[in-house]
Order: structure tokens, then C-alpha cells, then sequence
């Protein structure tokens, strides 16, 4: 078949920077009919609270949101997994022409009564506010009668994309943390937040910061309990990773308790030692910094012989990186360069223009910028950049595939660890099996034929 | 309760005293069937459901049409999760254009955005075909998606190079995905076919089946010697090789052109049990066109098999070809030689419908006994269609529709199948049971060989016989302390 040339929209043109001086836009309402690939505010919001492992969440609305969401996501917990149970009121015709309030209602209460979770979250899915049900009025009726939280999340897709739904998920979280009237202040204390503990990352951050001298107070929302988040007004500093999704809760809790927030991200050498340094300077402990540094030598000690191999063979090999949120594609070209990549491709769906600015610098001239792309720009410049691996989610896997490219997922389906030091042996060895495959040799573009 | 491991049993216990699914395996506790009901107490809610919105069947079969782009009227959302939710399964480029509903589409209608959702794709994606179907939201604000697509085309100057526009309505508040599909493939018929004198071949609407169904359909029909158009056919798209550069779209699909004919066809074949009237494409065929309509089920098994051999002979007056006829010769003999193994083995199956009705027939042909069968659709006929597809199931057996895996995994606990057949999102149930998931259907998130998989003709069936038939053995093996090296 002839090579179809992709062309970019008119309208797109503006969120995509291919070199030479800086001009973007970004943080626009997703172009009708470009196929983004962002999602909408109830994948937002339920992205966020999703891992909180002893509440139960309810999706108000007909079946396909809470089918999708159905134990999609490898968040896992110390404890019970109510999360990973999926529940709908799966609204029929008769419920949207009637109403679906007082199906809700019986809904929360029979599931409260089996599985007595600690909290219930509601979810509103797009049709709910159309057809008037009064979904607060619901759950302050079944908080009442049954003595536990019950959350209404205001998570109505067509309200914006993931970053609307963050901050529901946010005013949904305050609600919980924002109740402590006398919070003591435990020492020498941080909040996790924004970490969603994928194949158990949190445990190993955690385990950094006890060693060194730290005590977590609470995790937003990675292996997340009802009760600790109520405490997070006790801890000094909230510690704040992943691009904002929870920053309007670190927000709001510096307003109401005084607790500052600092950004963190633990991929790649580099930023983990960062975030680890922040911690100590920030509390301005020599003991702690100490411990930092003690964690972080023994940590690279052991990691940097284990890379050796990895770099050696991926020395000089060319990378797209595609993610959801800004923060992350900085890490990552960091960590790519760890292992001798290059990174010619970079964007994210719901960066800024600053975060862009910013990447333009780190990354080497000629880097391709892309916000809130779609799978036909992600092809061409794939092609162009002759790239030998896509790091994204599954929605861009096939992309890569289709086209004889090795892929990385560093979305929330990870199997792997691939935050801390663990974490960038592991993201090594995933990025050497998919590069290093013996198949690429057949693929067309390898090949040398057409496909 | 209680059982001789000392713990206390799910679904009833807390976390804490819960007997793991190990312990489990070898003590079968659970709670007794006599407790409650067999699918335990009726819910409000719907846990784990066994069943997907509409429009992602819908998606399906546009996916099925040459140069098709399946297009979503509503929040951006919902093409991206059923994108992600097929890729998982397919691991196939599957894009879908969305509006992209904000505020002020829900306040004054999604006119705007379809129509520059559809300038947009037409632009970026040169699609033959653009493919919408309705989300809930579309529906319940009540937009006109047959206007507005009206509308959009007489708006257009240069008219020659629009692609078709079809439309579906599909609100995820009815049915299921299987209702969605075939809503899709109805209105596909109804907006492409028109009359004309009758051409001999074969129309087939082969239901919501695997990319390797669909190309083993295309080689019966070739080896009949007769021609044949499948709609819809995604065989190519969803399961195609890799390439050298991307293409927008994906090649294969049937053509726009020889779905347009379908009015004209010598006779339909509908692989459908459930079906209504009301959301058949065939039917909408007869009353257009008084085509000649056959509908057989999901031909899975020897015997539902041969009644769509029977009907392949009956419209070309040709013998069944001698390849089919040694093929359905070897699989007997695979029959006879492990009917042992299979004889009173209790079985739960689950999926679609129609599906649930072609896996309990063969199930019932080789010696399985169905212990439950379960489908999260609910079109009224499942139990009426397993019996007259598998005479040797007991009328008393459940068969029970609108069923969610929560209820499944009450039931299996209570039954103690030896297996359970059905797609993926079985797995959660099967492990904390104990009962092994022979994956078969749609959607297979956990393992590789999903649209590869093959279940229908006497070729599916002996690749389910195999597959199930190994798998006792390999239970009868493993769970004996002698460890027999010939079964």
C-alpha cells in the first residue's frame, strides 16, 4: 500500500512544537473528532480515588463506566480490596425517564450493608445531572442512616477531561481530610500524595523515607484507608507527585491546616535522590539528610553494576514518551538518559505550556513537543523520528506495535515496580526485552519491505 | 460458616477469616446451596457486571466496514475507555472519534460538535465510511443524530468526496454490547441496502464472533464455491499484520458496495438466537426486500454446526465439501476417544446470549453437564433457546439473564463446577473458587490469543474439545498423588 501521509489539523498545529524557538499552546478542550487520547472527568476522578481500598465506589449511571473501571488497574493494598470490586446502578430507559434516586439509595444501602466499607464514593456519570437526580441529597440521606461518609464525586464526563475530574476527586478527598478540628502534628512528618501504589510502589517509597528518618502519615490514595486520610492535616509536609491530581487537595490543605506542599517524582536516580534531599532540606535536619544520603548510597550502590549491561546494549537507541500528566515525561527523559536513550518524541495529555517550556529546555533541540495528540501524529512522528521505543499507556501500544516499535507502559496497568531505585532496574529491564526483541527484524520496518 | 480448614468462607466472611482460594481448592467450602439462593441475595447494584454498554458493540461492527471510522457522539470518555477496553483484547489499532461533549453541547445540543467532529475526521482521517453511534448522554438530551448527519451533507459544497455517514442508536441505559452490535449492523443494512434484481450470493451476518471465526466463515463459504458477503467483518482490521507505515485505517472490512447489495442476495444467513425481530438485520431484509432469511444459532458444537452445513447446502444445492466432512469426521473420533474425560463434568458457562447458547449446545453434545448458565443480556429467550439447542440439558438447570459476576461467583461456590467457560473477566471468580476458566469468547484481557481463537465450525470445536479435554486430564493428573504419566 502507498504511504498515506498524515498531515497535522490547522487547529492542532499550535499544540505541537517540532524545534526552533518555543511557541505552544496547551490546556485546551480536546479538538471534536481529532480521536485525543484523553479521557473525561469521571476517568479522572475515579483515577484518583480509585485505589482507597476499603471504600466501596458506586457508578450512578447505565453500565459502561463502571463496566471499564472494573478492576482495571494494578493499585494494590496492604489490606482489604473493596476497590477492586465494580459497582453500577446501571441505569435502564425507565430509570432515565423517572429518575434514578431512589434506585441509588436502595443501591448504596443493600452495598454497605454486605461489604461495610468504611466510606462510600459516588460517582455521577454524564447523564445524572441532565435527568435532575439530587445525588447529594441521596448521600447525606444514606450517611445518616448508616453512621459511614457516603461521597458524592460531582465526576459528569462531559464536564472537562481528567483534570476537571482530579479536582472532584480533590473536593471529594477534603471532605474526608479536610474534618480534623484538632489535628496534632506528628514529627517529623510528610503525606504521600498522588501516588496510586501500582505493583506496590508506595511500599518502597515509604520504606525510603522511614529510613531515613521520616514518618509518613497517610497516602493519597495508593493503598489509601477512610481513616488515614481523615489525618492528613497531622503531617508537616505534603509531599505531592504525579501532575496535579492531587495538587487542589495539597491545596486545600494548606489553607486549612498551614501544611506546604512539595512537588516530588520518584523515577529515575536523579529524582528519587531529589525527592528524598527535599524532604531533609525541607525539615532541616542533618540527621535526616544524613539518612537520605545513607538510603540513596546504598540504593545506587546496588543499582548502578545492575544497569551496566542495559546501558550498554541501549546506548545511543532513540525514544517517544507519551503519558497522561506533564511531571512524569521530565523523569523520564532523565531515567532514558541513565540508560544511554535519547528522547525525540515528548508530550503529555494534560500539560501546560509551562511544563512544555521547560521539557523544550531539557530535552535535546529538534525534540518533538506534542499536547493532547492523537494516534495519527503519534504514527508520524514515530516514523520520522525512526524512534526504537514508545513509552506510554495501552492506548498507545498499538501504535508502536503496528509499526515495528518496542513499547514501555508506564501507565496505571504496570505489572512492575518502577518507582525508586528497584524501579529503574526494573524500567531498564522492561525497556531492554522490548528494544533488544530478536522479532523487530521482521517487522517491515525493519525489514526492510512495506507493510 | 465453617468448613474442615477451620476458616470461614467467602462470600460471607470478613477478609481476615476468609480461607484462601488454596485452601479452598482442596477443602470445597463454601456456603451450602440451602443458606440462600443459588446466586445468593438480589442487589440493587450491579457487581462486576457481565455485560458492556451498546456503543461499544456498536464500535465493533462499524470496525467491521472497509474505511470505516466508528465515531462516538458524546463525552470524549467513552470512545477512549472502549478503545482501551478492545485494544486490551484485539491489541490492534482501534481508534474512534469522539465529539467531545462539553457544558455547552449538553445545554444546547451536540449539533456543533458532530458536525465539527465529522469536518475534522474527514480531514485527518479520509475515512470511506464514518460510522456514528449514540452514547447515553446524546440520547437522553435527545439529540437527532439522523438530522444533524442530514443536515451536515446538504451543508457541504463539494459533496463528492464526503464519505458515508451511518448512524446507530445505541444508549448504554438499553441492552447490552451484544444489543449494541447488532443495532449497529441493522442500521448499517438499513441506511446502505436498496433494491435491485436478485444476484446469487450469500449474505451473512455472523454476530459478534472471533477475527479467526470470521476468516474460517470466509473459507467455508469459498470451499461451497459460492459467493458471500459478511457483514460485518473485522477479521482483517482487528487481527492484521504488522506494518510498514501506519495506516489511518486499518485495511479489510466489507466494502460499503456489497453491503448495498444485500438487498439483492440470493438468501441471508443470521448467526443469532436471541435476536428480535426488531434488531435483526435479516429480518429488516424480508420486510424490505423479502430476501430469504435462515438464522441458525452461533454454530458452536458438531450439531448447531450441522444445521449451518444443512442451510449452506440447502441455498447452493452443493454437498458439504470433503475437507468440512473429514474435518467433522476427525472431530468425532476426538469425541469418542475423550468422551471419558468430559462425561458429567459440571460446567458453568457465561458471555453474550447467544454465545452462552452455542457453548451450552456443544457443552451438552460432548457429555459436559451445564450446571448454570448465565448472560448479563437479557432479551428474554436464553432459556428457551438452550433447550432447543441442547436437548440434554435439564429443563430444571439455571439459566438465568441480567446475571453479574457477583452473582456468578455465589452460584459457583455453591455448584462446585469442575470448569468454568467463558471470557476473562471470569478470572477474579475462578481463583478465589478454585474453579479453572477455560477463556473463550469476548473479551480475553489476560492472555494473548484472543481474536485468534477459534470456536465455531467443526474446526472451533475440535480446538474446544482439545482445550477442555486437556485441561480435565491435566486436573485428573495433577490433583492424584501417584502421578500417572499416561491418562
Amino acid at each position: 500500500m502507498a504511504e498515506e501521509k498524515i498531515n497535522l489539523l490547522e487547529k492542532r498545529k499550535a499544540q505541537v512544537h517540532e524545534g526552533g524557538e518555543f511557541a505552544m499552546e496547551a490546556e485546551k478542550q480536546s479538538l471534536a473528532g481529532s480521536v485525543s487520547q484523553r479521557s473525561c472527568s469521571f476517568c479522572g476522578s475515579r483515577v484518583v480515588l480509585y485505589p482507597i481500598a476499603d471504600a466501596i465506589h458506586v457508578v450512578h449511571g447505565p453500565i459502561g463506566c463502571a463496566s471499564y473501571t472494573w478492576d482495571i488497574r494494578g493499585a494494590l493494598s496492604s489490606g482489604p480490596e473493596l476497590h477492586r470490586l465494580s459497582f453500577s446502578t446501571d441505569m435502564q430507559e425507565k430509570d432515565v425517564i423517572y429518575g434514578g434516586e431512589n434506585k441509588l439509595y436502595n443501591a448504596i444501602c443493600e452495598l454497605i450493608d454486605e461489604y461495610k466499607p468504611s466510606a462510600a464514593f459516588i460517582y455521577s456519570t454524564c447523564i445524572i445531572g441532565v435527568i435532575g437526580d439530587d445525588v447529594n441529597a441521596i448521600c447525606k440521606k444514606v450517611q445518616k442512616k448508616k453512621g459511614i461518609p457516603v461521597i458524592p464525586v460531582d465526576s459528569e464526563g462531559f464536564k472537562g477531561s481528567k483534570k476537571e475530574g482530579y479536582k472532584a476527586a480533590c473536593d471529594a478527598l477534603f471532605k474526608l481530610a479536610g474534618t480534623d478540628d484538632h489535628p496534632v502534628k506528628v514529627p517529623k512528618s510528610i503525606n504521600i500524595l498522588g501516588d496510586f501504589n501500582l505493583a506496590g510502589e508506595i511500599w518502597i517509597i515509604k520504606d525510603y523515607y522511614e529510613r531515613m528518618g521520616v514518618n509518613v502519615v497517610c497516602s493519597v490514595s495508593g493503598d489509601g484507608r477512610i481513616d488515614d486520610i481523615r489525618k492528613a492535616g497531622r503531617a508537616h509536609l505534603n509531599i505531592v507527585q504525579c501532575s496535579g491530581s492531587v495538587s487542589n487537595l495539597a491545596k486545600m490543605l494548606e489553607t486549612e491546616y498551614g501544611t506546604p506542599m512539595s512537588r516530588a517524582s520518584y523515577f529515575g536516580i536523579e529524582d528519587m535522590s531529589k525527592a528524598l534531599y527535599d524532604v531533609a532540606d525541607f525539615f532541616d535536619d542533618d540527621d535526616m539528610r544524613a539518612g537520605a544520603q545513607r538510603v540513596i548510597q546504598e540504593e545506587v550502590a546496588k543499582l548502578v553494576p545492575q544497569l551496566a549491561p542495559y546501558r550498554k546494549d541501549l546506548q545511543g537507541k532513540k525514544a517517544a514518551v507519551y503519558t497522561g500528566g506533564a511531571f512524569k515525561v521530565f523523569s523520564l527523559v532523565r531515567s532514558l538518559r541513565t540508560l544511554g536513550m535519547d528522547v525525540v518524541i515528548a508530550g503529555s495529555q494534560t500539560g501546560s505550556v509551562e511544563d512544555y517550556k521547560l521539557l523544550s529546555e531539557l530535552c535535546d533541540p529538534g525534540t518533538v513537543i506534542l499536547d493532547d495528540t492523537n494516534p495519527l501524529e503519534l504514527a508520524k512522528y514515530v516514523k520520522e523520528k525512526d524512534v526504537d521505543l514508545f513509552i506510554g499507556g495501552v492506548k498507545e501500544r498499538p501504535i508502536a506495535y503496528k509499526i515495528g516499535v518496542g513499547f514501555c507502559d508506564h501507565n496505571h496497568e504496570r505489572k512492575e515496580a518502577l518507582a525508586g531505585f528497584i524501579g529503574m532496574l526494573n524500567f531498564a529491564k522492561e525497556v531492554h526485552s522490548s528494544v533488544m526483541s530478536p522479532v523487530w527484524q521482521f517487522a517491515p520496518r525493519r525489514a526492510g519491505g512495506q507493510g | 460458616m465453617s468448613c474442615d480448614c477451620g476458616k470461614t468462607c467467602a462470600p460471607d466472611a470478613d477478609a481476615a477469616n476468609a480461607c484462601d482460594a488454596e485452601d479452598k481448592a482442596k477443602c470445597g467450602c463454601g456456603p451450602a446451596p440451602k443458606d440462600r439462593p443459588l446466586t445468593g441475595e438480589n442487589f440493587t447494584a450491579t457487581r462486576n457486571a457481565c455485560k458492556l454498554c451498546a456503543p461499544l458493540g456498536a464500535c465493533l461492527a462499524f470496525r467491521g466496514i472497509e474505511g470505516c471510522l466508528p465515531f462516538l457522539h458524546g463525552s470524549q470518555g467513552c470512545a477512549t475507555y472502549i478503545r482501551r477496553y478492545m485494544i486490551s483484547h484485539f491489541r490492534e489499532p482501534m481508534d474512534i472519534a469522539s465529539s467531545n461533549f462539553g457544558e455547552e453541547s449538553v445545554v444546547f445540543g451536540g449539533r456543533k460538535n458532530l458536525s465539527d467532529g465529522l469536518t475534522h475526521v474527514i480531514e485527518s482521517y479520509r475515512p470511506e465510511v464514518i460510522g456514528i453511534a449514540t452514547t447515553c448522554l446524546a440520547e437522553t438530551i435527545g439529540d437527532d443524530v439522523g438530522m444533524y448527519v442530514k443536515e451536515f451533507i446538504s451543508a457541504d459544497k463539494k459533496k463528492v468526496d464526503l464519505p458515508h455517514i451511518l448512524h446507530a442508536s445505541t444508549p448504554s441505559y438499553s441492552g447490552s454490547h451484544a444489543d449494541g452490535y447488532q443495532w449497529a449492523v441493522r442500521a448499517i443494512v438499513d441506511q446502505l441496502a436498496v433494491d435491485g434484481p436478485n444476484e446469487k450470493f450469500i449474505g451473512v451476518f455472523p454476530g459478534m464472533i472471533s477475527p479467526a471465526d470470521l476468516r474460517y466463515l470466509r473459507e467455508i463459504m469459498d470451499d461451497f464455491g459460492m459467493s458471500h458477503t459478511i457483514a460485518p467483518d473485522y477479521s482483517d482490521p482487528l487481527d492484521g499484520p504488522v506494518w510498514g507505515d501506519y495506516h489511518k485505517i486499518p485495511a479489510g472490512g466489507t466494502p460499503v458496495r456489497e453491503i448495498a447489495k444485500l438487498g439483492r442476495a440470493s438468501a441471508v444467513i443470521e448467526l443469532a438466537s436471541t435476536i428480535s425481530d426488531k434488531q435483526s438485520a435479516a429480518s429488516l431484509l424480508d420486510e424490505k426486500f423479502s430476501t430469504a432469511v435462515f438464522r441458525v444459532g452461533l454454530p458452536i458444537g458438531i450439531r448447531q454446526s450441522d444445521k449451518f452445513h444443512k442451510v449452506l447446502e440447502q441455498i447452493t444445492g452443493k454437498p458439504t465439501p470433503a475437507k468440512h466432512a473429514a474435518e467433522r469426521g476427525r472431530l468425532v473420533d476426538a469425541y469418542v476417544d475423550g468422551h471419558k474425560y468430559t462425561f458429567g463434568k459440571e460446567v458453568i458457562i457465561f458471555g453474550e446470549e447467544d454465545f452462552v447458547v452455542g457453548m451450552t449446545a456443544f457443552c451438552a453434545e460432548i457429555g459436559l453437564k451445564p450446571v448454570l448458565c448465565a448472560s448479563g443480556g437479557s432479551s428474554g429467550k436464553l432459556r428457551e433457546c438452550i433447550l432447543e439447542a441442547a436437548p440434554e440439558v435439564d429443563p430444571e438447570t439455571p439459566i438465568l439473564e441480567s446475571v453479574d459476576f457477583a452473582e456468578i461467583e455465589v452460584a459457583t461456590f455453591n455448584l462446585k463446577p469442575d470448569l468454568l467457560l467463558g471470557n476473562s473477566k471470569g478470572f477474579t471468580l475462578s481463583r478465589k473458587a478454585g474453579v479453572p476458566l477455560i477463556r473463550v469468547g469476548f473479551p480475553i484481557h489476560d492472555r494473548i490469543s484472543g481474536p485468534r481463537s477459534l470456536h465455531l465450525g467443526y474446526r472451533g470445536a475440535q480446538r474446544l474439545f482439545d482445550t477442555i479435554c486437556d485441561k480435565l486430564m491435566e486436573l485428573q493428573q495433577d490433583g492424584n498423588d501417584i502421578g500417572y504419566t499416561y491418562i
